[in-house]
């Protein structure tokens, strides 16, 4: 990563801060919602630049979200941190027998068996009531080691928390995506017999970046059920996942920060519609997910490279015409 | 052996309302190789206005037993036009793109028809129960079934036979068997290949409404069941293997009555048996039990 891109981070992480405690409660509530979505997506992400279309990530966010409330209501646990790591650890595990099985799987395959194990959760959760069936139930505020802002303040530490997670985490995946194992999932996607030819192995490729794709949606999902106090089966349904695909699909693949910043403007717009149009709101999602694929195919992020590229191209222009 | 009449029957009935909801999916994807993820919309459509139309000509006071062919009229009629609306207005513009795509883009057809069906039907369940009282119920060995069920499984076998019929028996089929084959020999064999993709749709979502209609006199119609559909009629076709007919029966027969034990026996497993024997059949068989061969093209 560029030394420019990464102060580039580091100001949207800060002013992302700043502006989310100055916000009013609503509105800051709403970023750190985003910021949990922007982590499921940036494994969609992950999991697109190698060719697939994961509609079971659901799965992994709901999976972290009742980690976050079976932690914090029947064990009393409610640090942050813990909660953060043991959602990764069973997000991981989980992902990790999944993925024998997933992992053979490609283009619509991959696509509907993701989908069908997002919803088994989904029906076992529904049938539990333990767990609150279709209710679901609430989770206690978290505390930070060993500091508890208690109910109604906590809102912000997870923000903070959040924040500092989500861009600590799209610099590494962005460090991955520059790595061997990173590159391979563009190679599978553009031809896997040659990546096998080359020595690699493409189980192993697509195996680790579902694996990580899981973590993330794990820490999503427990980000966003702190942050909203509740948790239910409705986050393993396949709607769900459905959005973060769209999320993914409007941000674009080409850079981590698209997904963080997909996710940001997707949650505004969602507050927004929800409030004009509660009925036509997935109509206006089904519209841009038509117009994107039509007319934008690389998201949104690639009117960023595309201003980019035209700056470029303007300042190699003038220089040429300089030494002429 | 009451307890497995009663899982036989209810199994029977599920596979069958299975079966003719998967049939559309399955015959869609073999053809034209989408995986249509709009097909529960269309169910949802076929649900609403085969409600809504009942429920419209039991006011007229006109003879009841008619309202079955309101019903499956109204959801046919429906279901064929907003599929020709479908097929013509968007998909054509985009076949040959990746199946990916396709699935992405039949996705963003599903949110539009969900909210479409919301704007015009509103959000208050419908009923159209006159025609499942109107066949009563029968009973042997001290168990009570509506028969209602029945005619359902009697239209399903209907079906499956007049598409197993269609495709081996005629010769749009066998032409539509061609295009499944290979669709650039196909068309470089003088099939209008466009004209049998638009046809296979329109009876792809006719049938998907139709399961739809034949479905809302057994429950009230409430945003939201295309959804819930779609992901039962994938489980099912996944089992039989993409694009075979064959394929969707027993893999309903095989889902009908998976649930029907859970359902009996165990009630808190209900979903998950479905996904479970899915995730089995897919373990041993990749490809489902009854998928085409493919020959791979390089």
């Amino acid at each position: 990563m560029t030394t420019k891109s990464k102060a580039l981070l580091l100001i949207l992480a800060i002013a992302t801060l700043v502006i989310g405690l100055l916000l009013p409660q609503w509105m800051s509530y709403l970023f750190t919602i985003a910021m949990g979505k922007g982590l499921v997506v940036l494994g969609v992400v992950l999991l697109m630049r190698a060719g697939l279309v994961s509609f079971g990530q659901g799965l992994y966010y709901c999976v972290g979200a009742y980690v976050a409330g079976v932690l914090t209501q029947f064990v009393e646990v409610t640090d942050v941190l813990v909660i953060l790591m043991v959602s990764v650890i069973v997000s991981v595990a989980i992902a990790a027998i999944i993925g024998l099985l997933l992992c053979r799987y490609r283009e619509i395959f991959f696509a509907m068996f993701s989908l069908a194990f997002s919803m088994i959760l989904y029906g076992l959760l529904v049938r539990n009531q333990v767990l609150g069936s279709t209710d679901g139930f609430n989770v206690a505020s978290p505390s930070l080691l060993g500091w508890s802002p208690g109910p109604g303040n906590s809102s912000d530490m997870v923000l903070v928390v959040a924040v500092i997670l989500v861009f600590t985490l799209a610099i590494l995946a962005w460090r991955y995506l520059n790595s061997l194992s990173g590159y391979g999932g563009e190679a599978v996607r553009e031809n896997e017999i040659r990546v096998e030819y080359l020595g690699g192995s493409v189980f192993k490729i697509i195996y680790v970046k579902y694996i990580i794709a899981a973590g993330l949606a794990g820490m999503g999902g427990t980000v966003t059920a702190l942050v909203s106090g509740h948790v239910d089966p409705e986050m393993a349904y396949w709607t769900t996942s459905g959005e973060f695909v769209f999320i993914a699909l409007m941000g674009g693949t080409s850079h981590v920060a698209a997904p963080i910043v997909g996710s940001v403007l997707f949650e505004s717009l969602r507050t927004y519609a929800f409030a004009v149009a509660p009925y036509t709101w997935q109509m206006i999602l089904g519209i841009a997910l038509l117009a994107i694929i039509l007319f934008l195919p690389s998201g949104l992020w690639s009117l960023v490279d595309r201003f980019r590229k035209s700056l470029d191209d303007r300042f190699k222009n003038k220089k040429s015409r300089d030494t002429a | 052996m009451k307890q497995f009449l009663a899982i036989l029957v209810d199994g029977s009935v599920y596979a069958s309302w299975l079966f003719i909801i998967s049939a559309g999916l399955t015959l869609i994807f073999g053809v034209m190789r989408i995986l249509n993820m709009s097909h529960g919309s269309f169910y949802a459509l076929g649900a609403y206005s085969g409600a809504a139309m009942v429920g419209w000509y039991f006011t007229t006071g006109a003879v009841p037993w008619l309202s079955f062919f309101v019903l499956i009229g109204a959801a046919l009629v429906v279901g064929v036009f907003v599929g020709l609306l479908v097929e013509r207005g968007l998909l054509r513009f985009m076949y040959g793109r990746d199946e990916v795509v396709m699935i992405l883009v039949t996705y963003a057809v599903l949110l539009i028809m969900e909210d479409a069906i919301k704007l015009i039907f509103g959000v208050e369940p419908y009923f159209a129960f006159q025609p499942y009282m109107l066949m009563g119920r029968s009973s042997f060995i001290g168990l009570s079934f509506a028969n209602y069920d029945f005619l359902l499984i009697g239209v399903s076998i209907l079906i499956g036979l007049s598409l197993w019929y269609g495709l081996n028996r005629t010769r749009n089929g066998k032409l539509l068997r061609v295009v499944i084959h290979d669709r650039e020999i196909a068309g470089a064999l003088g099939i209008n290949v466009s004209k049998i993709f638009t046809i296979t749709f329109l009876i792809g979502s006719g049938i998907g409404a139709l399961a739809g209609a034949l479905t809302a006199p057994a429950l009230s119609v409430v945003p939201g069941i295309g959804v819930q559909v779609i992901v039962l009629a994938f489980a099912v076709v996944v089992i039989g293997g993409l694009g075979s007919i064959t394929g969707a029966l027993v893999g309903a027969l095989i889902v009908g009555m998976a649930r029907a034990t859970a359902v009996h026996i165990y009630p808190e497993l209900e979903l998950f048996v479905i996904y479970a024997v899915m995730g089995l059949v897919l373990a041993f068989r990749p490809q489902g039990l009854f998928a085409i061969a493919n020959a791979r093209k390089i």
